[in-house]
């Protein structure tokens, strides 16, 4: 099922595993975009409504929805592996374990060189200073979170202008290390650059860029995946070998930027941090209507504590935060912390540092012609007299306000709800076998049979 | 196509609901930003001028295909003085009122600035009704 007014290419990291999904409503009634409907006993995700912002993975009760990866085999393709982490991926570890263990690992995973991701964030904000002087829009909102991006760009899209078009640190870093090991002498074709990613959002985003720039990433590997492997190699006895190519770059502010409020430590004017998908929401809600342009800077970011929260991270995100503050500190300590790093000749800000064009995608858009529009709302608002209100997510929509716009927009019935099934036997419109069938091609034939296989029920383990 | 939205004065922390809601609607028309932009934010200063001066209120919206009509009738005060009040910084609203970020007296000229035109009438001591329109395509004259 699909919107027909708009199909673009739009790359997503998240997949309903049909042999999984049970066919509950979970998952439909967190999506922040009403992306997601029940047919056939299973959960579908409308392509263009989606933002990858995981919330439906953070639902699932049986894991059903799956997080596309790629295979960790493809790295040896490539005689040099780079691995891009996140400053997350150290903090989910238990302190006991030192970064350089862990970068150990990922050297015997088969990695040739680490970096930081957040490697590049003094290049990055030299750009934010740059931008910020050169336009005028406020508030001016970070591009960091992906998901946030997309959200803007179907739900607020009269805020896709206030989206600074900076590259976030991810993109600034491969560029960086792309072009430094190429100045050392790599060809090109032998350097493989991959990024362990917290969130199902990168790597959409990586696969489908936003600013139609094209990505210096060639893979990406789930943090969750490598945590497993990190875990199992450090459990084992091992003879601490060479230690991997890696570099000096990372400072304080590099290790506080992925955590709420990393961004906006830096900001001169006034400035505000949200993280939460549902806080960000409410407040985009109110910034369109109000105006907001005493405040100079968003930073807005789609999960609760930020990265530390990505969907893929697997330790505990407030004990990881508390680990990644512990180790800026110690940055903090350093002679050398407060010297910005900015491009030694690598990388052009000017060139690289800036995204394309943020185009809006608007979603929800009963007809381009506003005569068929006014209609199909007139139509939709008499339908909305009829349905109960109580958003019971029982006709395989979440809410009846979208049930109504499925069904002027030609993809539901006034049949799929169950209240107005009642009503409709009642009126003798609908037969008793006909409602049947309604509610098993959206819950699955056998749904409204006696199933103890269920959470909760007699045989729940089986 | 006609909406009706009720305001009760005093609400603060409703003002911008009516605003919101109409937003909505307009996305969904596919109605061009630039004109939705500018009824929104005329109609949450009409909704924050109910709240903080009248007793209540009753916003009628009519959209066609030409143009987006609003109506704001309120039951409270009304103003004595409809010229003076139009000019920027003019303010009647109480200390409390201003305390609270509102007040600044840039309703009216704010709703003027945001609407193709505007028409206000008011009985003093009875209430005050603003009316106005858009054009939803540029609209000669």
């Amino acid at each position: 099922m699909q919107d027909k007014s708009l199909n673009r290419d739009f790359h997503h990291a998240l997949t309903v595993h049909n042999d999984l999904c049970i066919g509950c409503t979970h998952c439909m009634t967190v999506c922040p975009t009403q992306a997601i409907r029940v047919r056939k006993g299973k959960a579908t995700i409308i392509a263009n409504r989606c933002v990858d912002c995981g919330e439906c993975y953070k639902a699932c009760p049986v894991s059903a929805i799956a997080v596309e990866q790629d295979d960790l085999e493809m790295i040896f393709k490539y005689p040099v592996r780079v691995i891009l982490i996140p400053s997350v991926l150290i903090g989910q570890f238990p302190k006991k374990i030192m970064t350089s263990s862990i970068y150990n690992a990922l050297k015997e995973i088969g990695f040739t060189h680490i970096y930081e991701v957040e490697n590049t964030v003094d290049m990055v904000l030299e750009a934010y200073r740059q931008y910020m002087h050169e336009h005028t829009e406020r508030p001016m909102i970070s591009s960091y979170c992906p998901a946030i991006i997309r959200l803007i760009q179907v739900k607020y899209p009269s805020l896709v202008d206030n989206i600074m078009k900076v590259n976030p640190p991810i993109d600034m870093s491969a560029m960086y290390y792309r072009e430094k090991l190429k100045a050392g002498g790599i060809p090109e074709e032998q350097i493989g650059l991959f990024y362990a990613t917290p969130c199902a959002a990168k790597i959409a985003a990586v696969k489908s860029p936003v600013g139609e720039t094209e990505s210096a990433i060639n893979g990406v590997i789930n943090i969750n995946f490598l945590y497993n492997r990190i875990l199992k190699f450090l459990q084992r006895k091992y003879t601490e070998s060479e230690p991997p190519e890696t570099d000096d770059l990372l400072s304080s502010r590099g290790i506080l930027w992925s955590l709420t409020r990393g961004e906006v430590i830096h900001s001169n004017g006034r400035a505000l941090a949200i993280d939460g998908i549902k806080n960000v929401n409410e407040f985009l809600e109110n910034i369109e209507n109000e105006k907001l342009d005493q405040i100079d800077f968003l930073e807005l970011r789609a999960c609760d504590e930020s990265c530390a929260g990505g969907i893929l991270i697997s330790g505990n995100r407030f004990l990881t935060v508390e680990r990644l503050k512990n180790r800026a500190e110690e940055y903090q300590a350093r002679e050398d912390d407060k010297v910005r790093k900015l491009s030694d000749g690598f990388l052009d800000i000017n060139e690289h540092g800036f995204l394309g064009d943020i185009g809006p995608r608007p979603m929800g858009t009963l007809d381009e012609d506003l005569a068929t529009a006014l209609k199909k709302m007139e139509r939709q608002r008499r339908i909305m007299c009829f349905l109960p209100g109580f958003d019971c997510a029982g006709c395989g929509a979440p809410d009846c306000q979208t049930l109504s716009e499925d069904i002027v927009q030609g993809n539901a019935q006034i049949s799929h709800c169950i209240f107005m099934q009642h009503q409709m036997i009642k009126q003798n419109v609908l037969s008793q076998g006909q409602a049947i069938r309604v509610t098993e091609s959206i819950w699955g034939e056998g749904r409204l049979e006696k199933n103890c296989n269920k959470l909760g029920a007699e045989d729940e383990n089986n | 196509m006609q909406f009706r939205h009720k305001i009760s004065g005093g609400d603060f922390a409703r003002a911008g609901n009516v605003a919101s809601a109409v937003k909505k609607i307009l996305r969904q028309l596919n109605i061009e930003h630039s004109v939705s932009k500018r009824i929104v934010i005329a109609l949450y200063e009409g909704e924050v001028n109910v709240v903080a001066h009248a007793y209540s209120g009753i916003i009628d919206v009519d959209i066609d295909e030409e143009k987006i009509k609003t109506k704001i009738t309120d039951i409270g005060p009304g103003i004595s003085d409809i010229e003076k009040a139009m000019e920027e910084g003019y303010s009647t609203a109480t200390p409390q009122v201003r305390e609270m970020g509102f007040g600044a007296g840039m309703g009216l000229a704010n709703m003027k600035k945001n609407s193709d035109s505007m028409k206000i009438s008011s009985i003093p001591g009875e209430g005050t009704t603003v009316e106005l329109v858009n054009y939803i395509k540029p609209h000669a004259g």
